[in-house]
């Protein structure tokens, strides 16, 4: 099951996280309270320029040493402190949910010619991987991912999400049913700007898994949805694929439908498939992606999860269901069901 | 001679009430164990083999054939075999030969591991209802795509694919020689594969003409003996696989006993009549992998780069460092056959005890690949023992591209796996070159065998697919996510990196 909604203003024009918290909660049946999410870009303007990293802590003390250790060793902390949170009946707080605001330096990486980005990359599956107590979860710039074990409406209480404002949101509500329900493990999955919100299980994830942990990715949160950021990371960002590709890769066209094509589509739609034939994704799944430049949705290739689209204006929604995005706008227009494999893209206008 | 002899493999015997007479025995056994005398049909179980061709062919069912009837005393530790391999070679001072894979009892991988199913959580794919993807390209593979933008704004690919072989289904037969087998028997597999859209290998002995309407489907082989191979037979093939090694015999070249070189034989091979066929175990041009960089080469300057180049070898203990020099050279697949692999003739010390399983080389060439970034350079096409499609799903779940079959088409054709290939005598005229066995195997009929299993196998993987959720073979490849290990050792485990069942 689970719940899932993407938002984006493409005029950068902000809304506040009430209706987000609004709609994921008229899906609770979709949820089992055992996880929620949410991915809000746009929500740290006076600190643009920096990495935001979100970061749960099991305790203060020797995680957080290491955290910072490595953090002042590869860059500096232009600023950090505990996230702000109000605590909630239904939510055990189990971990200590704390922000950096970093700026990574470029040279200190020894040996190796890398971006900041790749810096950031490193850190996040450094600290996954290898420190214990110590799970970054969000690591992009003026965007933050919100997320614990609960209900969506006690997440949003407990991180006061309607205190920020953000014109990409994403939303989660979870039913966990092929890990358990840890606070890492809900949703939205994040890494740099790309933040991943999905409905479903991903069959073909041990081959994925594979194929980015060839390129130096590491899978820790137990469940399949964090390969999805790892892709779209290394297809969109590493190869520099257009999302329009990138969907192609992930959920592409049946050969059958490849072999009808014209001779030059049919040879791009089969490079594509030999080249990328290990990020294709199976299963059942409707994903909604965030990303540096909007939001990608789409399903898997036999659409086995819903996905509903609704545009106003310069407001495009994207969810499990329609009621939802009725809820975010009641004047939605244009309310539409996309076909299987078929890329949903909210792009800024320039 | 003191040893005297040793006691008879099988004991045969018919049942005189059922017996009709009619002969069929006499002529189907090549190995003679029947012959009339007066109104008696008598027997002489010493010559048996246990091909089951006289049991196949009575009407009556009147034949019983028992296995070792007069065992020997029972020791753990020296087993009948041993015993009688010690007398062979006592008589004789000389290697032993031996047909078919490894027939030692050992543990088989494949049957501690399990695969997975889709429950409630996502709905498994009904391949009668859903498309099902089996499609499989062999060859190198760009590891990015780069694409421009043209005058006119539309967005163009600028990668250049490698040639690749398109298999409709990724169960390909693997190279049996003419030499080895007869051409019947080739000719079967050859229309099957044509059939089906996939392929087979031509082995070490040429290409027939006979063979030559089905080239598009042969892939052809050069190996240490460089038998046949001439640049009219390159051109043939739809791809050009260079032979190392061979997982029954790893180390050394390919046999073939002389007394199956015939006529048409020694054409195609280039060899004369009658002589032994031995390659050299080394190639004599490849003493390290820079001179094998330099003949995949050649292959390919020769074709002129329009066909893909196969290197294939024995899953030794060093398989995966191996298949990843290979992968750094201009190769684009590398055949791995596993330590079960069959084989025509091979001393009997390497059939049984030289080479891994192939589940573990799979396991462990894929994982060092990754390691190294080279992955998508090479297709991984996996051999040696694969008796199952469900064998064929674990090894694609492991990692590999896509498998070739040997032996299992073989039994298609009518093998009983006795093990006598290399005598010239298989009375199922498929590892033969004597005329009138060889016409009972009608190619025709041969071919819609052959192509039954691999249509069966086929069926089958797509369901086990659907059952996991999966609708594309691409999704299955190194999908390790849906294996678990049962009753596999921890270390087992890891290198085949699987969880154990329940976890």
């Amino acid at each position: 099951m689970c719940g899932i909604i993407g938002f984006i203003d493409r005029t950068k024009s902000r809304m506040d996280g009430s209706s987000i918290k609004a709609a994921l909660s008229l899906m609770n049946e979709r949820g089992s309270g055992d996880g929620a999410g949410y991915a809000a870009y746009g929500i740290y303007p006076e600190y643009a320029d920096y990495y935001a990293l979100h970061v749960f802590f099991d305790n203060l003390g020797e995680p957080k040493k290491k955290v910072d250790e490595l953090l002042q060793q590869l860059g500096e902390i232009v600023h950090q402190e505990e996230i702000p949170t109000t605590p909630q009946l239904g939510i055990k707080k189990v971990h200590i949910p704390w922000r950096y605001f970093f700026k990574p330096s470029e040279d200190l990486m020894s040996g190796k010619a890398a971006s900041e980005k790749d810096v950031v990359t490193y850190i996040v599956m450094e600290v996954n991987a290898n420190v214990k107590g110590a799970t970054i979860f969000s690591s992009g710039k003026n965007m933050g991912v919100f997320k614990a074990s609960g209900w969506p409406e006690d997440v949003a209480n407990f991180y006061r999400i309607e205190d920020y404002k953000g014109y990409i949101w994403l939303g989660h509500n979870r039913y966990p049913t092929n890990s358990p329900g840890w606070w890492g493990g809900a949703h939205p999955f994040n890494l740099l700007n790309w933040s991943v919100v999905h409905n479903g299980e991903i069959t073909s994830y041990g081959t994925n898994q594979r194929y980015v942990e060839g390129y130096g990715y590491k899978c820790t949160a137990l469940t399949d949805t964090e390969v999805v950021a790892y892709l779209f990371d290394l297809l969109g960002r590493q190869h520099e694929l257009s999302y329009e590709t990138v969907v192609k890769a992930l959920a592409p066209p049946f050969w059958d439908d490849i072999d009808r094509m014209s001779a030059k589509e049919a040879e791009l739609n089969k490079a594509v498939r030999l080249t990328y034939g290990s990020a294709l994704m199976n299963g059942p799944f409707a994903i909604v992606v965030g990303t540096e430049n909007g939001i990608v949705g789409f399903t898997d290739r036999i659409k086995l999860r819903p996905l509903v689209v609704g545009e106003n204006g310069n407001r495009l929604y994207i969810s499990s269901e329609e009621a939802a995005i009725r809820v975010l706008d009641p004047k939605v227009k244009n309310v539409y069901t996309p076909r299987a494999g078929e890329p949903i893209i909210g792009r800024f206008i320039e | 001679m003191t040893l005297g002899s040793v006691p008879p493999k099988f004991k045969v015997s018919i049942d005189r009430d059922q017996c009709m007479d009619c002969g069929r025995c006499i002529e189907n056994c090549s190995y003679g164990v029947y012959r009339r005398e007066g109104d008696k049909i008598l027997i002489e179980s010493r010559k048996c083999t246990g091909c089951l061709r006289c049991v196949a062919m009575c009407p009556r069912d009147a034949i019983t054939l028992t296995e070792k009837p007069v065992d020997y005393r029972s020791h753990p530790l020296w087993t009948r075999e041993v015993r009688e391999d010690i007398i062979k070679q006592a008589c004789s001072g000389k290697i032993i030969l031996s047909g078919m894979g490894n027939a030692r009892d050992l543990p088989v991988v494949y049957d501690h591991l399990l695969l997975d199913a889709c429950q409630v959580t996502n709905p498994s794919i009904d391949p009668l209802r859903e498309p099902m993807e089996l499609r499989t390209y062999i060859g190198k593979k760009p590891s990015k795509l780069k694409f421009r933008k043209t005058e006119s704004g539309e967005v163009e690919l600028e990668t250049k694919l490698a040639p690749n072989l398109k298999l409709n289904t990724p169960i390909m037969i693997g190279h049996m020689s003419f030499g080895a087998i007869s051409l019947n028997s080739q000719l079967s597999m050859a229309k099957a594969v044509t059939e089906l859209g996939t392929y087979m290998g031509t082995g070490e002995g040429g290409l027939h003409e006979a063979l030559y309407p089905y080239q598009d489907h042969m892939i052809v082989q050069v190996a240490s003996g460089r038998f046949g191979v001439n640049i009219d037979y390159l051109e043939r093939g739809a791809a050009i696989e260079i032979k190392i090694g061979q997982g029954a015999k790893p180390g050394i070249g390919g046999h073939l006993p002389g007394e199956k070189v015939s006529e048409e034989v020694s054409k195609a091979r280039m060899i004369p009549i009658g002589s032994d066929a031995i390659s050299p175990a080394p190639h004599h041009d490849i003493y390290s992998i820079e001179d094998l960089v330099q003949l995949i080469r050649s292959l390919k300057e020769a074709t002129e780069w329009k066909k893909p180049v196969f290197v294939k070898i024995a899953a030794v203990h060093n398989v995966a460092p191996i298949a990843a020099g290979i992968a750094r050279s201009s190769a684009d697949a590398v055949v791995i056959d596993g330590f079960r692999g069959g084989t025509g003739a091979a001393p009997k010390v390497f059939r049984d005890n030289v080479g891994i399983p192939i589940e573990v080389a799979i396991a462990s060439v894929d994982q060092k690949l990754r390691e190294q970034g080279v992955r998508n350079e090479i297709s991984i096409i996996a051999s040696g023992g694969i008796r199952t499609s469900a064998d064929l799903a674990k090894s694609i779940a492991l990692g590999a591209d896509a498998v070739n079959i040997g032996t299992a088409a073989l039994v298609a054709l009518g093998c009983r796996v006795c093990g006598n290939c290399y005598r010239n005598l298989c009375p199922w005229g498929i590892a033969t070159q004597r005329p009138d066995l060889v016409s009972r195997l009608d190619p025709e009929i041969g071919a819609v065998q052959v192509s039954n299993l691999i249509k069966g196998w086929t069926d089958e993987l797509s369901e086990l697919m659907g059952a996991a959720g999966i609708n594309s073979i691409e999704s299955l490849r190194g999908n390790r996510d849906r294996l678990r290990g049962y009753m596999l050792d921890e270390k087992m485990l890891e290198i085949l990196d699987v969880l154990p069942a329940g976890a």
